[in-house]
């Protein structure tokens, strides 16, 4: 859906318009990091001149912090004893998230089905403006199509890129984008009909490339709950995990969460912040009983709400397809294969 | 947009001990802002979030029934931080309430026109508690009223005054036990299974009721299958960690069941489709 005219910018005059809008918001760009002889890229403020650089897949953290703080302010209060009085935080300036891969872009869509009713979380959907970009390359480890997505994909995006023949083909998707894109109008040129056909055609092939694979979702929402959940292959899954957490912390749609207190000198703050089924506290009662205390158990619920429990929930799975995790995984769990054996 | 995580202030009025052991305490509370109390409407099996800011939130099922005019009851268990930090309090003090939460027991729907069996243990009595006195004001809408209910020793039995009471009334059967032979205790002596099975309740335009420990669950099972129970006629109330009580945090699941949003009540049958976590 394109609500306005789409520009044509030039590869090399990306500078250009993220100069342009860096006098508007505040602009973050996934940025080379190097530690030692590891390189990879993370989500870092744009500065005037900073490198955009096209990479193959995703920044190593999600944008997911941009939309759940680590942690999160919930209100402030003062501890009286006749008194709590309770104050809402303030609120943040417009941000830019430059250069979004369409799985990360999806999974603010997919995060917002369970907190549909979390105001701070609506508000920060508000407050980010999302600037996407097509993937031209795919890496091993991606599986978008699968998890019904698409390299193309524009779900969650204000402004869609796709770099065909050496200039970026820049499309409103959203209301607020196609706003953007008309203060940008008289900066660039307006891209050609052959130039949107050629991109609507690209885009059209992913398409017809999900739609030729048997749709998992449907296929796992067919299947009997209780007897994927007694399936051998949990077992055998959870060996070597070690329970690190990793690949609920950089997964862009695990969402669960801790709610703490925080005092000092009689004031204080009730935060929350990021927490993972993977970790035994999780569930512990206050009694010590717990349900999930053994790994094999913790490591299912992990698959079973992503790939069972919320496809059921609201026919998409909780997953992208941006495999982080089956980057980071100390000990090479697949979420791939953990599918295919539960289809 | 509404706040989900934002309580309401509310004051202790009165606190009563219930155990001899002084660990499980009743706290009467009154909301403060007198809009928010005169809105507040609850059913019995449901819950509130009880804050205490400093100290964090906890679920704790709503003792009062919405009968019991501007009153707002909780009975808590000491067992970790917030439960303890609050029965250190006094009447005055301030707590926060958010509330109330979950679906509590369908009394003005399917359970209308139907006997009633209640059947308790330790303090998962309380939502019970908050339900039999809602059935007693509410008597003529429903048929037979049993109710069992047991402790270890007389001294861990709830809600003493309300027993007597109940006991004293021929509009409800009240089958108050303990598990060994007290001096001084004249009441029923067995385990809630054993007493159910001499009770035997009809299964026939009946729907059972059931909080308490799992023992107590477990053993009670078999007795209703033999009286030719449903799984669909028993309703359990659930517990497990949670944070939000908002169906967001995702700590409270039983698979693809929230307790927080889809529960704390659920029938027998639904529960069996669910994996064992809880
Ligand atoms: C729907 C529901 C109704 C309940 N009703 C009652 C009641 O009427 N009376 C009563 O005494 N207790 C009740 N509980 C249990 C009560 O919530 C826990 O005992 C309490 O949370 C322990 O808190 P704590 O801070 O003292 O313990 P800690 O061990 O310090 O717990 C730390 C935190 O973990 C969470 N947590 C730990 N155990 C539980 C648990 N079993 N359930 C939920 N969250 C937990 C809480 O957020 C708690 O603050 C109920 C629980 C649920 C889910
Ligand atoms: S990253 Fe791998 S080892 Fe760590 S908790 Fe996840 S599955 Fe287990
Ligand atoms: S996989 Fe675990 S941590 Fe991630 S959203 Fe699901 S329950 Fe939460």
């Amino acid at each position: 859906m394109t609500l306005s005219k789409a520009l044509k910018i030039a590869e090399n005059e990306i500078k250009n318009l993220l100069n342009i809008l860096n006098d508007s918001f505040q602009v973050f760009i996934p940025k080379l990091k190097e530690k030692t002889s590891y390189k990879f890229y993370e989500w870092d403020i744009y500065n005037n001149g900073d490198e955009f650089n096209i990479f193959i897949g995703v920044p190593k953290s999600s944008i997911k912090s941009f939309f759940f703080p680590q942690p999160e302010t919930l209100f402030k209060f003062s501890i009286q004893k006749d008194t709590t009085a309770l104050k809402e935080p303030e609120e943040e300036n417009k941000r830019m998230l430059f250069g979004v891969r369409p799985c990360d872009a999806r999974s603010i869509i997919l995060n917002k089905l369970p907190y549909s009713e979390d105001s701070y979380y609506i508000k920060k959907t508000e407050q980010n403006i999302i600037i996407g970009l097509s993937c031209n390359e795919r890496r091993n480890s991606c599986f978008c199509l699968w998890a019904g997505g698409s390299p193309m994909g524009t779900e969650g995006t204000d402004i869609s890129l796709t770099l065909i023949d050496a200039s970026f083909i820049v499309e409103a998707i959203t209301e607020r984008g196609g706003k953007i894109i008309e203060t940008l109008g008289d900066k660039f040129p307006v891209a050609s009909t052959s130039d949107i056909e050629k991109l609507n055609a690209l885009r059209a092939s992913y398409e017809k490339q999900r739609q030729s694979i048997p749709d998992p979702v449907k296929k796992i929402q067919d299947k009997n709950l209780l007897e994927l959940y007694d399936k051998p292959l949990w077992n055998d899954v959870s060996l070597s995990c070690i329970n690190c957490g990793i690949c609920t912390f950089l997964c862009p749609t695990c969402y669960c969460f801790d709610i703490q207190d925080e005092t000092s000198k009689g004031q204080g703050k009730r935060i929350r912040f990021w927490d993972s089924c993977m970790f035994p506290l999780f569930t512990q009662h206050a009694t010590g009983h717990n349900p999930r205390g053994a790994k094999h158990q913790r490591v299912r619920n992990r698959f079973m709400h992503k790939l069972k429990y919320f496809p059921d929930r609201y026919n998409v799975f909780s997953c992208v397809g941006c495999g982080r995790c089956i980057k980071e995984c100390p000990v090479n769990i697949d979420i791939r294969e953990v599918l295919r054996d539960m289809l | 947009m509404k706040n989900l995580y934002l309580s309401h202030s509310a004051t202790i009025k009165d606190i009563i001990i219930e155990t001899e052991d002084g660990n499980i305490k009743t706290f009467i509370l009154e909301l403060d802002d007198p809009e928010i109390r005169d809105n507040w409407k609850h059913i019995p099996g449901q819950f509130a979030m009880m804050s205490i800011a400093g100290m964090g939130e906890i679920p704790i099922g709503i003792a009062s029934s919405p009968t019991e005019k501007d009153i707002l009851s909780f009975t808590v268990s000491k067992i970790g931080v917030v439960t303890t930090e609050l029965h250190n309090m006094k009447t005055g003090d301030k707590i926060g309430i958010r509330g109330p939460i979950g679906n509590g027991y369908p009394l003005k729907n399917q359970l209308k026109g139907k006997n009633i069996l209640i059947i308790g243990g330790g303090y998962g009595f309380t939502t019970l508690r908050a339900t039999i006195i809602y059935l007693i004001e509410n008597r003529k809408d429903y048929n037979e009223i049993n109710v069992i209910y047991g402790a270890r020793n007389p001294g861990l039995l709830l809600y003493k005054k309300e027993l007597e009471e109940w006991s004293k009334r021929n509009d409800i059967n009240c089958h108050i036990t303990v598990d060994r032979e007290v001096p001084g205790w004249t009441g029923l002596v067995g385990f809630v299974p054993q007493i159910l099975e001499k009770v035997s309740p009809e299964s026939e335009n009946s729907f059972a009721l059931i909080c308490g420990p799992p023992a107590m669950i477990k053993f009670s099972m078999p007795v209703l299958e033999k009286l030719t129970w449903h799984d669909n006629q028993i309703l359990f109330s659930m517990e497990n960690r949670m944070k939000c009580a908002a169906g967001v945090c995702g700590h409270c699941n039983i698979g693809p069941f929230y307790v927080c949003k889809d529960g704390p009540v659920i029938t027998r049958e639904k529960l069996k489709q669910l994996p064992t976590e809880y």
